[in-house]
C-alpha cells in the first residue's frame, strides 16, 4: 500500500507532467487564461490519464512485448515496435468513446468539457505519461496509481498557472514580455517552487 | 497564393512556431540540457515533419474529412517509430538519454499542426517545404537554448569543456540552475521579449486596461 502511495505522491508532486518534463505544454500554456476551463480540462485529463495508462499497461503486456503473445503459441514474437502507433490508437479511441458517453449520459459534464476533449488527443502529457509507464515497467496496479496521479499533479499545475493569470492581469508588464512571454516566465516560477518538493524521499 | 521563399523563411522569423505559434513546446524543452540530443532532436523533428507533410499532402485528396486526424495521427506514428529504430540502431546511447521524447514528437504539436493548416491545402512541394521552415525555426530556438544552457551550466558545449570549471582546477563556477527545467522557460521567456521588441508587430495587445481613477483625478 505504501508502494503505491509513493507512486502517487511522487507523480502529483515530485515528478510533475507539466513543470518538470514540460509535458502538456501546448494545453497548459493555451487553455490557462480563466481558472474554471483550467480546472475543467484539468479533470478531463486525469480521467483520460486513468483510462488510458491502465490500457496500454495491458496491451503492452499482453500483446506487444517480447515474449507476451505466448499465451497464443508465439513464444519469440517480439511486437514492441509497433509501440506507439497502438498507444496513440487507444488514446484517440478512449478520447473518442469517452466524449460519446459523456454526452449520452452526462450531458452537462460533456457541454462543461466540450472543445477541449478532442484536445486531450494531442495532449502530451497523455502520451507521455504512457511511454513513462512503459519505461518503468509498471505493474497494473502500479499504472493505474501512476495514471492517476499523473492526472492530478498536472490538474493541480494548470489550475495554478490559472490562478497565477489571472492576478496578472492587472499588472503592468512591459511591452514585449505581455502575453506569452510574462507566461512563460510565470511557468519557469512555478516549476522553480515545484523543485522544493525534489528532496522529499518516499 | 504564397511563394515558395515567402513559405520557406516566413516561419523562421516573423512566425516562428515557438514565439508566435505556441505550438511544439511540449516534448522538446527537456532535451535542450545538451546541444547533442537537442540537435538529434531537431534533425529528427526536421524529417518527420518533412515527410509527414509530404505524404499528407499527396493524400489529402483521398483522406474523408471525417477521420482526417487518425488518418494524419497513424502517418505521423509510423514516421516516428522509423525515426526512432533509426535512432536505436544508429546512437544508441542519445536515443536511451533522450528517453521517451522520440516518442513525443507523435504529440510535437507542430507536426500535426502543419499537417492540418497547410498540408491539407496544399500541394506536396510547397507542403514540405512548409514543415521545414516551420521546424528550422523550431530548431532555431531549440539551439539556441541549448547552446546557453550547455556552457553556463556545465562548462561543455557538444561535450567538450568550453568554460574552464572549478571543478577541474579552473575558473568558472557552473550555474547548476540552468541544468534544471525552470530555466527552459526564462530563457525561452526572454527569447520572446527580444524577439519583440526586434519586432513590434508581434506584441499582442492587453487584454484588460486599467482604466484611470476618475476619483483621484477629481480631487486632483
Amino acid at each position: 500500500m505504501e508502494h503505491y502511495l509513493g507512486i502517487f505522491v511522487k507523480a502529483i508532486f515530485i515528478e510533475n507532467m507539466a513543470l518538470t518534463f514540460f509535458l502538456g505544454m501546448c494545453t497548459f500554456i493555451a487553455i490557462s487564461k480563466k481558472i474554471e476551463t483550467a480546472f475543467g480540462l484539468g479533470v478531463a485529463v486525469v480521467v483520460v490519464l486513468g483510462l488510458t495508462v491502465p490500457i496500454n499497461n495491458l496491451i503492452y503486456n499482453y500483446l506487444l512485448r517480447e515474449g507476451a503473445l505466448a499465451w497464443a503459441g508465439y513464444p519469440t514474437v517480439d511486437l514492441s515496435f509497433l509501440g506507439y502507433l497502438s498507444y496513440i490508437g487507444v488514446v484517440a479511441a478512449v478520447v473518442q468513446v469517452l466524449e460519446m458517453i459523456l454526452d449520452r449520459y452526462v450531458p452537462f459534464l460533456y457541454s462543461a468539457l466540450g472543445i477541449f476533449l478532442p484536445l486531450i488527443t494531442v495532449n502530451c502529457a497523455i502520451l507521455g505519461a504512457v511511454l513513462f509507464m512503459v519505461e518503468r515497467d509498471q505493474s497494473f496496479g502500479e499504472s493505474v496509481v501512476f495514471g492517476l496521479g499523473a492526472g492530478v499533479g498536472w490538474a493541480l499545475a494548470i489550475t495554478a498557472l490559472a490562478g497565477v493569470r489571472e492576478k496578472l492581469k492587472y499588472s503592468d508588464v512591459p511591452q514585449g514580455l505581455r502575453g506569452l512571454g510574462i507566461t512563460f516566465i510565470s511557468v519557469g516560477l512555478l516549476s522553480l517552487c515545484f523543485m522544493s518538493f525534489g528532496g522529499i524521499d518516499i | 497564393m504564397s511563394t515558395a521563399k515567402d513559405v520557406f523563411l516566413e516561419p523562421i522569423f516573423n512566425n516562428n512556431p515557438i514565439t508566435l505559434q505556441v505550438l511544439g513546446i511540449c516534448s522538446a524543452l527537456a532535451v535542450t540540457i545538451k546541444l547533442s540530443t537537442t540537435l538529434v532532436m531537431c534533425i529528427s523533428v526536421i524529417a518527420v515533419t518533412v515527410a509527414s507533410n509530404f505524404l499528407i499532402s499527396l493524400l489529402r485528396d483521398y483522406i474523408p474529412t471525417n477521420i482526417r486526424i487518425i488518418v494524419q495521427m497513424t502517418i505521423i506514428a509510423s514516421l516516428v517509430i522509423v525515426v526512432d529504430q533509426v535512432l536505436q540502431a544508429v546512437a544508441y546511447d542519445l536515443s536511451k538519454s533522450m528517453s521517451v521524447f522520440v516518442g513525443l514528437i507523435i504529440t510535437n504539436c507542430i507536426v500535426l499542426g502543419r499537417a492540418e493548416a497547410f498540408a491539407m491545402q496544399n500541394g506536396p512541394g510547397l507542403s514540405a517545404l512548409d514543415g521545414l521552415g516551420n521546424t528550422l525555426g523550431y530548431g532555431l530556438l531549440l539551439v539556441l537554448v541549448a547552446l546557453i544552457r550547455e556552457p553556463l551550466g556545465a562548462g561543455t558545449l557538444l561535450g567538450y569543456p568550453v568554460l574552464h570549471t572549478v571543478s577541474d582546477g579552473g575558473w568558472y563556477y557552473t550555474n547548476g540552475m540552468l541544468l534544471l527545467s525552470p530555466s527552459a522557460f526564462f530563457i525561452i521567456g526572454l527569447f520572446i521579449w527580444a524577439m519583440r521588441t526586434w519586432k513590434p508587430e508581434q506584441v499582442e495587445d492587453p487584454e484588460y486596461q486599467i482604466s484611470s481613477d476618475a476619483q483621484l483625478m477629481e480631487t486632483v
